[in-house]
């Protein structure tokens, strides 16, 4: 276990500097000059800027040192455009708003899957079967994006029914904010664990133990809650890592529809405005938390079935 | 039955008789059906899958043919006919050249709020009653939606103070439909009152001699007062004016050329990368199959967007290319571990054996035996991709780091769309139909490929 642990942390931390390493590789072959819009009039204030920013040494490998070295220390740089702004603050400050909309999503996303899925492989080709597997269709079928639309568009028709502000249409801060985001960004994976969920749970119903478990006279609830889910919810678990990579990076659309300052929102201004070490810094961070996010997921795999033998 | 008969006794000598030569018991009574025969005849038989196909047929031919039919250029921008719905009324009259109004001597309305002349899309002319109260003047303001209890005004004109007469002309942007204009009184330090005039106003679509002429509309000169007909839009136009079908059928090739295209050269990619490896096996084995590990590592929609500024998009350049390339470099991965599976499994069956041990080389192994029985799984796992394409391109289109415009496409249709979603909402409707359905297509048609062709991934449904 332990062991298994370590070698996948190691593998994890060369996965970092593999994605460190194409970050800095592909930011360095952008067209343009990262000092071009600025104010580098004369070339002696350009020559100051490019000392600060360390632009005038080689690229490789005296600036690509620098760089893995500033990473490793967890040193993230200056913003380009934003005078004295540390990109360390930028993910401070906005990763917070993006992980906990993702959490929610993720929540949201696992268990409407699993219920659902559930539901459909209990009634299956039955009225909720069909009537939910053409929604989770419909839930793969539509961009997130019309989503996020139709959910900003409903929330102004709910305000409008009432006469009041039953959830505000955009913005953070409280919990009414969250929820209707949350839900649009989650849709697309519920949908995915939903059809997951469903096929797991054929494959159980039929199995020997829960035809023993009715022959002994147990309880329909008990089967279901105890034998049925306990064991169909298995594959869910496996990809929830790569789902919540998903919604992460997913979070952008909803963050930008709904005027969310989240770190995915802050990632497209900073592309728009060629924020060289915002980019970087967000991503490598991003990948970062990502192969976190799988290793986790992979140990928790481990710990709920004993079946799985981590090695 | 037949110890039966022997236990009873009644055999003959006759029914030992050899059996009539000429039907030779070697032929196979029914015509042999090959792999893809009968992955075709399943096809066939899968009703969603075979409506998915024709639904993929007929985007491909609206994509292919469609621009040679529909003519239309999707950049002209047609400014009598902004922002119009589908089969919207395209009538026009033609009327003189716009002259400024002279209101010396026309008098002023003395029963409520009136139109002086036709309203029409050139300009609209109002007077009204003197209202008591508005001695600083009054302030004029339309709106597209009706007034209501909440006294709704919309959009503030203009303003006539105390002294001026009692006229206001309204020339801002006017289009062919119903306005509630209202008049409200200001008091003497021009503040408003609650006292205000209102008018329902239908505006009537005008365009000059001249103008039809321009526009191609009529040959010559046609009298003032006659009818013709715009341009039509059967889906309506844009916020530019530009026409909708005509948009949609040009980003349809750039949604579909990204969609299609990406995947056949990244699985192309994959199957070559997973191919070798599965083969060769060892050390190069274990170097491809890490190097693919540390790629699938990568945030995906953050590494398209950094890639795509990293190949950069030159002046007038549609920026299609770096999206392929960068959805090249990041996806072969998936493709490359399945194909090497599928050939390890493949690797150690007899008939590649045999066809060693016949002196076969390893490339006719690979060309002969291996490539061709992972194919179905091969095209199971294109079809698959080409939604996903499709969602990326919107989706990246969409945030505005996709395809630059003016170059159409799906996902940026939907941007543009989704700004005047509650006023046109058919500019959002309709890119974002032919993306759901042309996902929805090619999603049932995978499930219905994967059914066809591979017995054991074949779905529990």
């Amino acid at each position: 276990m332990w062991a298994y642990t370590g070698k996948r942390l190691l593998q994890g931390v060369l996965t970092v500097w593999f994605i460190a390493t194409a970050t800095f590789i592909a930011m360095h072959n952008v067209p343009g000059d990262p000092l071009m819009n600025d104010k580098a009039v004369s070339t002696a204030i350009r020559a100051n800027l490019e000392a600060k920013y360390g632009l005038d040494r080689a690229v490789f490998p005296d600036q690509y040192l620098i760089y893995l070295g500033n990473m490793v220390r967890g040193d993230f740089g200056i913003s380009f455009t934003q005078q004295n702004r540390l990109v360390n603050d930028i993910i401070r400050e906005h990763f917070p708003v993006s992980a906990t909309l993702g959490i929610l999503a993720v929540l949201f996303a696992a268990l409407g899957g699993i219920l659902w899925g559930a539901l459909t492989a209990l009634y299956r080709n039955r009225l909720p079967d069909i009537v939910i597997m053409f929604l989770v269709i419909l839930g793969i079928s539509v961009p997130s994006f019309v989503f996020a639309a139709l959910g900003q568009l409903g929330l102004v028709q709910l305000n409008g029914l009432f006469g009041r502000q039953v959830l505000p249409v955009a913005g953070w801060g409280s919990v009414g904010h969250m929820l209707v985001p949350s839900l649009v960004l989650g849709l697309s994976t519920m949908a995915f664990l939903t059809r997951l969920m469903r096929s797991s749970m054929l494959e159980i119903v039929n199995a020997d133990f829960i035809r023993t478990a009715n022959a002994k006279g147990l309880p329909p609830t008990r089967i279901f809650l105890k034998h049925q889910l306990r064991n169909a919810i298995l594959p869910v678990i496996t990809v929830l890592g790569p789902a919540i990579a998903a919604i992460t990076t997913g979070g952008f659309v909803v963050e930008l529809v709904f005027a969310i300052p989240g770190l995915g929102r802050y990632f497209v201004e900073a592309v728009q405005q060629l924020d060289y070490t915002v980019i970087m810094g967000t991503t490598v961070f991003y990948g970062a938390f990502l192969v976190l996010m799988v290793i986790v997921v992979d140990l928790i795999y481990g710990f709920i079935d004993p079946r799985v033998r981590l090695e | 039955m037949a110890e039966s008969t022997i236990a009873t006794g009644s055999v003959k000598a006759s029914d030992f008789a050899p059996l009539a030569a000429g039907r030779s018991a070697e032929t196979i009574s029914r015509p042999s059906l090959s792999y893809w025969q009968d992955a075709w005849r399943r096809l066939k038989d899968n009703r969603r899958a075979l409506i998915s196909l024709y639904i993929v047929v007929g985007l491909l031919l609206l994509t292919l043919v469609g621009p040679f039919i529909w003519t239309m250029d999707p950049a002209l921008q047609d400014l009598d006919q902004v922002s119009q719905p589908p089969f919207a009324d395209r009538s026009a009259t033609i009327a003189a050249p716009y002259s400024s109004w002279d209101t010396s001597d026309v008098a002023p309305s003395a029963d409520g709020l009136a139109v002086i002349e036709p309203p029409t899309s050139q300009s609209v002319r109002l007077s009204w009653e003197s209202i008591p109260g508005s001695s600083g003047g009054y302030r004029i303001y339309r709106n597209i939606f009706p007034i209501g209890p909440e006294r709704a005004l919309g959009l503030p004109l203009g303003d006539v103070f105390g002294g001026a007469p009692r006229f206001f002309e309204d020339r801002l942007d006017l289009e062919p439909r119903t306005y509630y204009y209202s008049v409200v009184a200001l008091d003497e330090n021009q503040r408003e009152t609650t006292a205000f005039l209102q008018r329902t106003i239908d505006v009537r679509r005008v365009i000059t001699a001249k103008e039809a002429i321009d526009k191609g509309l009529a040959e010559d000169t046609l009298p003032v007062g006659a009818e013709l007909r715009l341009t039509a839009h059967p889906l309506g136009t844009d916020y530019l004016g530009r026409d909708l079908l005509a948009r949609l059928m040009h980003g349809a090739r750039t949604s579909l050329f990204i969609g299609i295209f990406a995947p056949i050269l990244y699985v192309l990619i994959g199957i070559s990368v997973g191919s070798i490896a599965g083969f060769a096996g060892g050390r190069l084995d274990q170097l491809l199959m890490r190097f693919a590990d540390f790629v699938v590592a990568l945030p995906f929609l953050l590494f398209m967007i950094v890639f795509k500024i990293a190949f950069g998009i030159g002046p007038g350049e549609s920026g299609i290319f770096p999206m392929l390339i960068a959805m090249v470099i990041l996806l072969w991965p998936a493709t490359a571990r399945l194909v090497r599976g599928q050939i390890l499994s493949i690797k150690n069956q007899g008939y590649v054996e045999a066809s060693k041990l016949l002196g076969a080389s390893s490339g006719y192994l690979i060309g002969r035996h291996m490539i061709p029985n992972t194919l179905g799984v091969i095209l199971v796992t294109l079809t698959f991709a080409v939604p996903s394409a499709i969602f990326t391109e919107a989706f990246l289109s969409f945030i505005g780091m996709g395809v630059a415009p003016p170059t159409p496409s799906w996902g940026s249709m939907c941007n543009e769309g989704l700004k005047t979603m509650l006023t046109t909402p058919h500019e959002l409707i309709f890119p974002a139909l032919f993306i759901s359905i042309t996902v929805l297509a090619f999603n049932l048609l995978g499930d219905g490929l994967r059914d066809a062709l591979d017995a054991r991934m074949r779905s529990r449904e």
